[in-house]
């Protein structure tokens, strides 16, 4: 094997170990973005990951598991933005319920596929791959993957350059203020909310159906988790978020091989590299009290009650 | 009225009449897992010895199970909460429920305990484990003549023990039918995390490796060997349909005849806190079916092994073993003690990488 082979090697696994994060933390960006943090990202991944599996088993499907995963992180999404936006409640309180629940129920509902294997989704290539020798691991990658690529940068477009993300940003800035404009607050969160819920959806979709495509409980391991951090660590910007995601990724595989070849390398301390490199970046922005306001949206975690 | 009861209940309960009435219902068994039994590997395999014991022994058992038990003090109240709910006999099944164990278990000298992998004992805790080390040497037999890049990647979970000298017993049988393998080791620092577990698979697959063997509880790296075409070996459970195409084998666990034993030792009044280390005779573990890809040579092979394994006329850990530096640990003609092997921390030759500390 040649070192270019590992190479490529290295970087398509790092790839395939940031979509998940991706997915999952984009969702997280937008919904965060409208003044909404959702503690639940790790819940909804489940979910979503034993929703999707049992329909592509179910149906032999890869795109009926892909749309059951992302409906599936849809009705927990909404289940948290009834409570929430609707109701009231502590937003900080109700995600970490949300994660609860989402494990226990995923065990739940997953109990009758634990072990039964499953083809990975199929693999779309790059067009004219045949022109670039070697390159095959890389640019061969299935639907998610390709989708988490296109969507950093649709995203960045959507919230930078458009009206609607315009609105979506001054609700989640001062959702006093939005209302007064006359923007419906709640009906904006909520759209946030859900899509958050697809993205994780189908970031545990990506571990379950095409990652190690089969499903066993708890199998996220914490990246809900992660995936809120890279929001942070990407000062709530979609491309940092890619860039983040892949670091993240990368130091995971990165490590794998230098253990492979030889290298003693202390495990612990790398699995705390990305919240210390989150807590790093929070230290940064907090110094400047303007940097702050430049990035974090003000209305974060707040909750909206019109009359008052 | 019902703390009034309650009350009336708690005083009464060291008496030995109240022990009496416990014992003349059903035996209460209770199994601590450190997973959860849809892990398809280790905490499964426990699983399936408690459901053995339930259908042995019928009405006359009552076995309860809690399973994604985390080590720590989360532990420590689930075992007490167990023993409190009247189980006679408790089985904790996971190394780092060791200290949570001898504590409860000093606290309630009526329950007995059964620990599994640990070495700390009491009047009423007895260990358990298995040599799991035996089905490496088979396996290690069968991954030499099949390596044909002779690298070997092998997935590790915890630098212990336990798991070390699987790493050099499979090394030490891989090297003597192939003096040009190598085995390349990966901690991936959990015991069962499929995403984990994977990725380290194909960082194995990347630098060449076309044997995976793992010491981790998820199917994954079978799957990850079976995508790229490359060998595998199961662990735990018999991970085959991950991998009908590359599992060669797995080290399966089975504790279906130990369990059956103790609770009859309960029931009969003969128990006692020992110490187990049973083997492929004892039938505390076995290799699933062969892939039957293998040629016949290698079957041969490694059925020869297994049953000299067993009836003693192989050692997985006979002289000579030399160490990665090159010096002799062991010479010919001796063999390793138990102790050696329960305190093993260095990789043989042909291993590489430095082992974490």
């Amino acid at each position: 094997m040649t070192g270019f082979e590992t190479l490529i090697g290295i970087l398509a696994a790092t790839i395939a170990a940031a979509t998940p994060l991706l997915l999952a933390a984009l969702g997280e960006l937008v919904v965060e973005r409208a003044g909404v943090l959702n503690l639940g990202v790790e819940g909804m991944m489940l979910v979503g990951a034993v929703a999707g599996f049992a329909a592509a088993v179910a149906t032999g499907s890869p795109a009926a598991g892909i749309a059951a995963a992302a409906l599936a992180g849809m009705v927990m999404a909404l289940l948290f933005g009834v409570m929430t936006i609707t109701l009231l409640a502590n937003q900080v309180a109700t995600g970490l319920a949300l994660t609860l629940f989402g494990t226990g129920l995923s065990a739940l509902a997953g109990r009758d596929f634990v072990g039964i294997p499953l083809n990975p989704l199929p693999r779309i290539a790059v067009p004219g791959l045949d022109l670039l020798p070697g390159l095959e691991p890389l640019l061969s990658q299935d639907v998610l993957v390709w989708l988490g690529l296109a969507m950093a940068p649709a995203l960045a477009l959507f919230l930078g350059r458009s009206r609607a993300g315009l609105v979506l940003r001054a609700v989640g800035e001062n959702h006093g203020a939005a209302h007064e404009l006359g923007h419906p607050v709640a009906a904006v969160r909520y759209g946030a909310v859900i899509f958050g819920g697809a993205m994780a959806g189908l970031g545990g979709a990506y571990l379950s159906l095409a990652y190690t495509p089969m499903w066993a409980e708890n199998m996220t391991a914490g990246r809900g988790w992660i995936a809120l951090a890279l929001v942070v660590f990407a000062t709530w910007r979609p491309g940092r978020v890619l860039v983040g995601a892949w670091l993240f990724g990368g130091i995971t595989i990165a490590h794998l091989h230098a253990q492979g070849m030889g290298f003693a390398v202390p495990a612990q301390f790398l699995s705390m590299l990305p919240y210390l490199a989150t807590i790093a970046v929070l230290v940064a922005i907090s110094r400047d009290a303007a940097q702050i306001r430049l990035n974090a949206p003000a209305c974060l975690g707040k909750v909206f009650h019109p009359e008052r | 009225m019902t703390a009034v009861l309650f009350g009336c209940a708690a005083t009464l309960s060291p008496t030995p009449a109240a022990a009496e009435d416990a014992a003349s219902g059903p035996l209460k068994v209770a199994f601590v897992y450190v997973g959860p039994v849809g892990d398809h590997g280790w905490s499964y395999q426990h699983d399936l010895g408690r459901r053995a014991v339930e259908e042995r022994f019928g009405g006359k058992v009552v076995t309860t199970m809690v399973e994604n038990v985390s080590e720590g003090a989360d532990a420590e109240r689930v075992i007490e909460e167990l023993a409190e709910a009247g189980n006679k006999l408790i089985f904790t099944t996971s190394f780092g429920f060791m200290n949570p164990t001898i504590k409860v278990a000093a606290r309630h000298p009526e329950v007995m305990f059964e620990h599994a992998t640990g070495y700390k004992r009491s009047p009423n805790v007895a260990t358990y484990s298995a040599r799991f080390y035996e089905g490496r040497t088979v396996v290690g037999l069968i991954a030499g003549k099949m390596t044909k890049s002779n690298i070997i990647g092998y997935i590790g979970s915890h630098p212990i023990p336990e798991v070390i000298s699987g790493i050099n017993a499979f090394t030490l049988a891989l090297r003597k039918v192939n003096p040009k393998a190598e085995v390349r080791v990966v901690w991936v620092n959990a015991w069962y995390d499929p995403g984990k577990e994977a990725a380290a698979a194909k960082a194995l697959l990347d630098q060449g490796a076309d044997v995976i063997c793992q010491h981790t509880d998820s199917p994954a790296p079978v799957q990850a060997a079976a995508e790229r075409g490359a060998w595998s070996v199961g662990q735990s459970s018999d991970m085959t349909r991950f991998g009908p195409n590359s599992q060669l084998t797995s080290i399966v666990d089975e504790w279906d005849v130990y369990y059956i034993s103790r609770v009859q030792a309960v029931l009969s009044g003969t128990w006692k806190p020992t110490d187990t280390w049973g083997g492929l005779k004892d039938k505390m573990l076995y290799l699933a079916p062969y892939n039957p890809a293998l040629p016949k040579d290698v079957l041969e092979l490694a059925e020869k092994a297994r049953v000299d394994i067993m009836d003693g006329t192989l050692n997985p850990f006979a002289g000579p073993i030399i160490g990665q530096d090159g010096k002799e640990i062991l010479p010919a003609g001796k063999t390793l003690s138990d102790a050696d092997i329960l305190r093993m921390n260095y990789y043989v030759e042909g291993v590489q990488g430095k082992l974490p500390r």
